[in-house]
């Protein structure tokens, strides 16, 4: 049995992160992860509405550079009673724009466990591990749990009928009376 | 006690849930420990109460009462810390017992076709017919219903 091996705590030099709130709970990024802060005030000329895509914790895209990012309520990932999102994380190397309700601190952690396998749901994929910070436990978020590839492509496709339906209306707006 | 008959019996830990008790057997026991904080995050695994700290790890809380005695127990003395095997290596996992917890020794009977998944035997003790838990079907959900749509959790609590 391996049981020393695999249940010895991953060890880390030193890893930055983010505490942050999202519905009164309490959860981690790495700092690398995080691309951009904004706050919601400050985007929202700049997001455009998404609806009937059938991710229902998707109500906006973001346009950032020659990428389209959506917005995630996070309150709504993890199922927590909603709360005023106000600030944004834009996660590096992904599709997912996070709303959260604040940032808590910076910190940095030097261990992350394994999720215990007894988690046997969604959780697996939101979460990179676990660790112990101030004698409280902190879940550390993966960036790429966010949206699932199905909810890509679902995004994709309401995305996709968006612009059509936009081609149609500007075509039918041009047309001589 | 015959050599053979003494080899026959195998050490098991009593526990209390409610006003029942079970047995684990002993070898699958890491620690007996008194309850210390729960913390508790988002996660759809009902099965999983939340999580304590104990020496350095981050251990599960399997809340293995409503699948024992039909309820779930708010009350709790201890968390019996016990040796979980999954496919490739063990983990702790903490269970919560209600009462004291005792080192027998017994004699299994085996269980049957008709057993539910969670018993791999029974012993008899003290009059009382008890039932020999097997961990893998008690901590896992092959037993239990689908997730629910609203998800667990929620405040961090003592």
């Amino acid at each position: 049995m391996s049981l020393a091996a695999r249940t010895k705590p991953q060890t880390l030099k030193s890893e930055q992160i983010i505490l942050f709130r999202v519905g009164g709970n309490l959860f981690a990024v790495s700092s690398a992860s995080v691309q951009e802060v904004r706050s919601v005030d400050s985007l929202a000329g700049a997001a455009a509405e998404i609806k009937d895509s059938g991710v229902r914790k998707v109500r906006h895209v973001l346009q950032r550079d020659d990428k389209t990012l959506f917005v995630v309520n996070g309150t709504m990932h993890f199922g927590l009673p909603l709360t005023p999102g106000t600030l944004i994380f834009i996660l590096r190397q992904t599709r997912t724009a996070l709303l959260i309700d604040g940032i808590e601190k910076m910190g940095s952690m030097t261990r992350l466990q394994a999720l215990p396998l007894a988690f046997q749901h969604e959780e697996r994929h939101w979460y990179r591990g676990l660790t112990a910070l101030d004698q409280s436990v902190v879940p550390v978020v993966n960036p790429e749990g966010f949206l699932t590839a199905e909810e890509l492509v679902l995004l994709e496709q309401s995305l996709s009928l968006r612009s059509a339906a936009a081609r149609e209306t500007r075509t039918q707006g041009g047309q001589p009376q | 006690m015959s050599a053979v008959a003494e080899l026959e019996l195998q050490a098991m830990v009593l526990l209390r849930l409610g006003d029942r008790r079970f047995a684990i057997l002993a070898n699958q026991i890491a620690e007996l420990v008194a309850p210390s904080r729960i913390h508790k995050f988002p996660h759809r695994t009902p099965l999983v109460e939340g999580v304590i700290l104990r020496r350095g790890r981050i251990v599960p809380i399997c809340e293995i009462a409503e699948r024992l005695l039909g309820k779930r127990t708010s009350s709790r003395r201890f968390y019996l810390i016990v040796n979980r095997r999954y496919e490739t290596h063990a983990e702790w996992v903490a269970l919560p017992v209600t009462g004291e917890c005792e080192l027998i020794r017994a004699e299994i009977t085996a269980a049957s076709e008709s057993d539910a998944p969670h018993v791999a035997g029974w012993i008899s003790h003290d009059g009382e017919v008890i039932e020999v838990l097997e961990l893998k079907a008690l901590t896992s959900e092959q037993q239990v219903l689908p997730p629910p749509q609203t998800p667990f959790l929620v405040e961090a609590s003592l």
